[in-house]
Formats: C-alpha cells, structure tokens, sequence
C-alpha cells in the first residue's frame, strides 16, 4: 500500500540518521529499539515528527526565562522570540507554571463525563472564546485538553492514527490504559522542551467487543489469559498490576497523561489553572452511583464556579460523555447566562429574606 | 514531599512508601503505589521528578526479568541494585539525567536480607534502615535510636508506627496512608496498610 511504503521510506531515513544522533533518552538502546522496531510490526513502529533543532540539548531549546514564562500559557500565537535561546546556563522555572484552562474528568456508573471550559488565552489577553478542549479521539475515547493548545492538537490527531493503525494491525481497540501508556511514551523523548501536554483520556474499554471483532483470534485471549497465569506463578508480572487489568479489562476508564511523564489511572480527574476551585466542588458531589442528569450537573457547576475565580478559564462550557454505545457532546452552554441566573436567583432571595424582616 | 523508609532485621526486609501522587499543590492520586516488584524477593522502591520515577523503575525493572529470561536465574539485590546504580551514573551525565531516589530491598538466599540506598547523584549505600524525602528528617534519629541489627518483625512494624505518628504530628504536609510491605526467604508479603487520621 501507498501509506506503507511512504511510512517504510521515513523509517529508512531515521534509521540512517539514528547512527549520527541520539533520538531520545535511551542512546544507542532507543536506536537499537528502532532498528529492531522496523523489522517487526512492533507498537514502536512509528515515525516521530521530530524537528531538526531537538539535535542540541533540549534544555537549551526549551527552558525558559521567568520574564517569558506568562507568555507560554496556552497560546496559540505566541511570539517566538529568538529560537534558541542564547543561554549559556539554563533558567529553571520558578515553580510549574499552570496551564490556562479548567477540565475535568470522572467515572460513574453511567460511563465518563468530560468537562472542560473554552477559552484559550495568551499572556493576559483571550486568544479565543469559543475554542474545543475535549478532542475525540475515537468512537470511544476522549480526550481533554490543557496546555498549549497547539502541541495538543497535534499529539492527539498522533494519538488518533496511531490508534487507528493498532486496530487496523491486531484487529481491536488499544484500551485506554495502553493509549495512555502510548501517549506517554510518544511524549517521554521531549521532557524538558517546552512541549506542554496535560490530557486526561476518558474512555469505554469493551473487552468482549473486541472478542467479537477478532474473528480468528478468539482462542488468543484464553491464551493469553492462561499465560497471564503461568507467568505471575513465576513472579514475571507484579501482581497488583495483573489484578487490576483483569478488574478494568471493560467499562469506563480514566487516565491522566502528563508531558512530564507521569501517567496515572484513577476515577476523578481536574486540570488546569482552575483545577484547584473544580476539584473542591467535585469532591464534595462525585461518587460511583450517580445519575446521568446529576453528574452533569455537578460537572457543569464544578467549570462554572472555576471559571468564576479563574482568569484563564471562561466563556462556555462544554461536556462530553462516554458509554458503551461511544462518545455523546452536551450543547455547548454560555456561562455568561449562568452567572446571571444566579444572580437573580440570590437577589431574589434576599429580597424575600428582607421581606420577612 | 514523598517519603520512603526501609528498615532490615535479621532475616527480613521491612519498606514503606507513602501513597500520594501529586502534581504542584493537588494531589492527584490518593493510593498510588510507588513499589516495583524486580524479581520475586526484590522490590524497588522509586521517588522523584514525576516522569522519571516510573520510567526509570520500569525500565530496571524490564532488564532485571530480561536478565532471567536470559539466564535462567535472577539477580541478586545486590547485583540488581549495582546495576541500577550503573545506569544512573551512565545517565548523571549525559543530557537526560534521571532525578529519583531509590530504595532497593530484598533477600538473597546466599547472603541474606539486604537495604540499599541510592539517591539521584547515584551513590549507593549498602544500610540496616533508610529513609528518603523530607520526613527522612523528621525520622531518621528515631530509627538512630531505637534500631537494633537483631530486631524482630513486630519491634520493626513498631518503629515504622512511631515514624509515621511523627509525621503525622510534625510534617508541614498530609501524608495518611502509607503502602507496608515484607520481604522475606518466603517472597513478598503485602503488609497491612498504615494510615493515620487528621491530625
């Protein structure tokens, strides 16, 4: 196929370049795992879009001075100023700086509902109102959004062909514990560049769907299941691992994937400048049983009330729930208008409290 | 802001390691586990700069069960962990070094129980009790003082106790659960897990 032997041609020329550079953490043991990646259909067999100037030392490219730091906040248009920066001694942080936005993510029994807020902003001023931070990704996979808004785009629409081609490969949705665990390695070679990616992804891992859609692989799954066994009887895997793939293997599922590196699973997720003003409002609502109605409620006020105090986090609001059936999308709603009702709603309250006085 | 303690007795291994993931001031995860499991009495215990930790601990941990898929035996904790000391020295100095600190734990069937301690600027140490982070401060004097090379199980499940209450009383953050785990000629044993209330 045409794709095919474009991606082959690619691989060719990395292979030759691999000899001169290293590509990533690994040294001569990244190169080898290429080298080996291309002869095998291996998870590993893909092509990194990697630019020319990550050849120098990341930390020369990448680390930024603390007068720059309040322009890197998810900007679409930041300026560039003079690529790379000429330092002879790299300037650390002064602490992490925190990505604009306000997203969360949690499980119940109704699936994984998404919310985030729509507004992009670059240095004190909002670059966009209306933009789209929970990305599709898949039928039943969704990804929230922080960051830069640029760098997440485009690693999720890597994430999405990679996904894609792992389907086409072995016949049946990646989960999302090991998209996670993709997204992650895919990001792990550009630590310490100013890459910023800080997505959540929220999805339906159906175990006996894939079941059906691998035809002659039925018996695969008995197999590997079987050596699942044999294999922890001999201590290879750790067990708690073993225990909760075996728990997760389907129903909704939850992952925070980090640029940094860190990768963690859980039930309740918030990113962004506002997380910290969202996570007190969903700790105080969110458990498993909830409705449907009551989650998005909870979810809806959690992106208000971080809207409210955040600067960086306003204008709309948008949810995205997952089920077994796939990904659904809520309306996208005009906080505006809820600040009003409330309002209203109080001062009416008030009048009625000074009424009875 | 993590904490990691290991204290050896006679014949076994005692570690513990906090169970908080945290991302700036939120803690992202409240039971996440900060133990790999290299071999079948050896256990890695990995703090850090938050990619680097799982990254660097599965990547040992990778080459510990390649090494016995090899060789058909597995490495002893001291071998692992001259191993694991190797690649933090190779990387020190390149453009990608790995800031973690690192307890590794196990039992030899030859030598015995064995602690050792390793931090970012890869020195290894080969110790009876250890501790890493900032509550490594707070208890350190207390393992000082009341450890003994001839301790039994229960007097060192006793000394963790008296750690953990001391930061629960004295350490600026919330740690309230703590992930305890046995090392001993029987293999690894899942310990009962410490958490304190508010203070």
């Amino acid at each position: 196929m045409a794709l095919q032997d474009l991606c082959n041609l690619q691989h060719i020329l990395l292979e030759s370049e691999a000899a001169e550079q290293s590509p990533g953490r690994f040294g001569e043991k990244a190169a080898s795992s290429y080298e080996s990646g291309l002869h095998s259909s291996s998870l590993l067999d893909f092509y990194i879009p990697v630019a020319e100037c990550l050849d120098e030392s990341p930390i020369e490219f990448g680390q930024i001075r603390p007068d720059q730091s309040s322009c890197s906040i998810s900007s679409e248009s930041s300026p560039l100023p003079s690529l790379p920066f000429v330092s002879s001694q790299p300037v650390p942080l002064p602490f992490p700086m925190a990505h604009g936005t306000t997203t969360l993510a949690f499980v119940f029994q109704g699936g994984v509902l998404a919310a985030a807020d729509t507004r992009s902003s670059c240095s004190g001023l909002v670059a966009c109102p209306a933009s789209q931070k929970i990305l599709p990704i898949h039928s039943h996979l969704v990804g929230t959004t922080s960051g830069t808004s640029a760098d997440c785009a485009l690693w999720k629409r890597i994430l999405s062909r990679e996904l894609r081609l792992y389907q086409l490969r072995n016949g049946r949705r990646l989960s999302t514990s090991g998209a996670a665990k993709l997204l992650s390695h895919m990001l792990h070679p550009f630590k310490g560049t100013e890459l910023c990616v800080a997505a959540t992804l929220c999805g339906w891992d159906d175990h006996s769907g894939s079941r059906r859609a691998a035809q002659g692989q039925k018996t695969d799954l008995e197999a590997v299941s079987s050596d699942k066994v044999s294999l922890s009887k001999s201590s290879f895997l750790t067990q708690q691992p073993c225990a909760r793939k075996e728990a997760s293997l389907s129903g909704p599922s939850l992952f925070y994937v980090c640029s940094d590196g860190s990768r963690l699973q859980g039930t309740l997720f918030s990113v962004g400048s506002g997380s910290p003003y969202a996570y007190s409002i969903l700790d105080q609502g969110v458990q498993w049983g909830l409705t449907v109605a009551e989650a998005t409620s909870i979810a809806r006020e959690a992106v208000y009330r971080a809207t409210y105090r955040d600067a960086y986090s306003g204008n709309c609001v948008d949810i995205y729930h997952v089920t077994s059936q796939g990904w659904t999308r809520r309306t996208r709603e005009d906080l505006k208008e809820e600040y009003y009702r409330e309002k209203e709603s109080r001062r009416q309250t008030h009048e009625a409290e000074k009424k009875m006085l | 802001m993590e904490y990691l303690i290991g204290i050896q007795g006679p014949d076994f291994v005692l570690v513990a390691a906090d169970n908080v993931a945290a991302s700036s001031i939120i803690q992202m995860k409240h039971d996440y586990d900060k133990m790999f499991k290299l071999s079948e009495k050896i256990l890695l215990l990995c703090v850090g700069e938050a990619g680097d930790t799982v990254q660097f601990a599965e990547y040992i941990q990778k080459n510990v069960q390649l090494y016995k898929m090899r060789n058909g035996y597995e490495l002893s904790p001291s071998a692992a962990a001259n191993f694991t000391r190797k690649n933090l020295a190779d990387y020190l100095r390149s453009r990608t070094p790995y800031h973690v600190n690192l307890l590794l734990a196990g039992y030899d069937d030859a030598d015995g129980p064995g602690l050792f301690y390793m931090d970012y600027l890869s020195s290894l140490a080969k110790a009876p009790f250890a501790a890493h982070g900032y509550g490594a401060f707070l208890t350190l004097s207390i393992l000082d003082r009341d450890y003994k090379p001839d301790l039994t199980r229960e007097e060192a499940m006793n000394i963790l106790r008296k750690c953990v209450e001391e930061l629960n009383k004295r350490f600026i953050l919330n740690l309230h659960s703590f992930n305890v785990r046995l090392i001993d000629k029987d293999g690894i044993h899942d310990m009962e897990k410490l958490t304190v209330g508010a203070k």
